[in-house]
């Protein structure tokens, strides 16, 4: 008999865990955040082109009249939804679903926490995300940086004059890659996560903020103090571990559907799936919605730096490959 | 030869990068939140030994190398080339100077070694963990120091010279470490 039918996770991180995600929602009932859930089963897909969203079936009559679904790939869509709905600052726990996700840090049904807090702006939410984290994960001083200062101080480079054949030159100095690729992001990640990350092992925890205006997301973009574009973005990392991701949100409806259009041109492009975009977003934001920031947290990861264990499996029970 | 792709990467995958064959010592899916997934792998060239981190593409994928690990019995070396047995078939392989590197040292006829075979030559050769071999020059043996720290090197039958206690002598077999060429005892 295998002994693939056994957990991962040993019961101590496994108490750990239930512990953290009770704590969690004890510090937003004291907040005064709502807990709300949404649709893990959706009619239109998330436009990131390189989110590969998974597909399901359902059918009114068995094996007949079939319509796709997609399992939901993060919260963000239906909750905007519910704060254009009147919700007031409201916040979720849930599994999140991404094709091909799947690696030491990765499991493809991964569990997310996501809020929003109308009223705050990215900066706002930073604190408040540091006031949750720091606690449970024993770490008092959270540095803050901007993505440009990041990358001077790093690789002493000046993203506002790089150009995409010199982003790619230094990458190729640090990493050992075959790819031609135009897209300047691709770089920027790639620099990001294969030398910048792993230099963050060391720093505890890093807010990243003002990230480009073309790695928005669904961010709205203002000027720094420079004057330059920038996304109102941030990102949280903790011994070298992505953890969060957050927005000073987007509100605008026709900007929201020209990113979508945006999403849907690159997957062309590149040959990637094309699947419905949430048209309902759209029409919630041009009903709508409160200005307000929002974040994403991988709870999976914020467990395994709280016991400071290497892998996702130490704190899933059973993961993807003896779900 | 198949090809796998970067999917499908793990340890102990033995594939051919620029024309050498290599092992994967480690393997790491990256996948920023918003950015494109890569599979960045440890590498190890199994001619030169060399280590090296190479990132691949996810639509990447590499060329299997018929890389096999055999136990085969270690004959005798005619100067040139070390020849080894698989000690069920009788085959015989004669591996170069490149392939044995620094397991010379530790080689012993009859002795069981991994012989590492790539398209059915031998690339290289791991000596047992531990050996047995005789001491055929040393100082004379101190009496009485059996406690006492100290050491001397000595000269053993397969040519490698060790470190020893000082109570060794002409003759003794000792048992060493192949991995950090340490001596652990007398036989």
């Amino acid at each position: 008999m295998s002994q693939l039918w056994r957990a991962t996770a040993p019961l101590n991180n496994l108490r750990k865990r239930a512990q953290i995600f009770a704590q969690i929602r004890e510090f937003f009932a004291t907040r005064d955040v709502l807990e709300v859930e949404t649709p893990l089963m959706t009619s239109a897909a998330v436009s990131d082109p390189y989110i590969d969203t998974i597909e399901c079936r359902y059918h009114p009559l068995p094996g007949q009249q079939e319509q796709s679904r997609y399992l939901q790939s993060s919260p963000e869509y239906a909750m905007k939804r519910l704060l254009a709905s009147g919700s007031g600052a409201i916040y979720q726990i849930c599994k999140a679903f991404r094709n091909g996700e799947c690696g030491r840090r990765h499991n493809p049904e991964f569990t997310m926490l996501e809020w929003y807090r109308p009223g705050f702006d990215h900066h706002q939410l930073m604190d408040e995300v540091e006031a949750l984290v720091a606690p449970l994960i024993g770490i008092d001083r959270f540095q803050r940086i901007s993505y440009s200062a990041l990358f001077r101080q790093y690789l002493q480079l000046d993203l506002q004059t790089a150009t995409v054949q010199e982003l790619a030159a230094i990458t190729r100095q640090h990493i050992d890659i075959k790819m031609e690729d135009d897209n300047r992001d691709n770089w920027l990640n790639l620099l990001m996560s294969h030398v910048i990350e792993p230099q963050l092992d060391s720093q505890g925890a890093v807010f990243v903020y003002d990230y480009p205006a073309s790695q928005a997301a669904l961010a709205r973009i203002a000027e720094d103090e420079t004057g330059q574009p920038v996304a109102c973005r941030f990102e949280l990392f903790v011994a070298g571990v992505e953890l969060a991701n957050g927005y000073y949100e987007l509100t605008d409806g026709g900007e929201q559907a020209r990113r979508f259009q945006l999403d849907i041109a690159q997957r062309q492009s590149e040959g990637l799936p094309i699947r419905p975009t949430d048209s309902l977003l759209v029409d919630a934001l041009e009903s709508g919605m409160p200005e307000c920031a929002g974040v994403a947290m991988g709870l999976d990861r914020l467990v395994m730096l709280a016991l400071g264990t290497e892998q996702i499996s130490d704190v899933i029970a059973l993961p993807f490959d003896r779900a | 030869m198949a090809n796998y792709p970067s999917n499908q990467f793990k340890n102990g995958l033995k594939v051919m990068i620029e024309g050498d064959p290599c092992s994967m010592v480690d393997v790491e899916f990256v996948k920023p939140g918003k950015g494109q997934a890569f599979t960045r792998v440890k590498l190890k060239n199994l001619i030169t030994g060399r280590t090296w981190e190479r990132t691949f593409k996810s639509n990447e994928t590499a060329e299997s190398a018929d890389v096999m690990d055999t136990d085969m019995e270690y004959l005798y070396c005619d100067g040139e080339m070390w020849h080894f047995m698989d000690p069920q078939s009788y085959e015989q392989v004669a591996a170069d100077k490149t392939a044995v590197g620094d397991a010379h040292q530790w080689l012993k006829e009859q002795d069981k070694c991994l012989v590492t075979l790539w398209n059915n030559n031998p690339i290289s050769i791991t000596p047992p963990n531990f050996v047995e071999l005789e001491v055929t020059e040393t100082d004379p043996g101190l009496k009485g120091d059996t406690a006492q720290g100290g050491s001397k090197p000595a000269k053993l039958q397969s040519g490698a010279v060790v470190r020893v206690p000082l109570f060794i002598e002409q003759g003794d077999i000792l048992k060493i470490d192949t991995r950090s060429g340490e001596y652990v005892s007398r036989a």
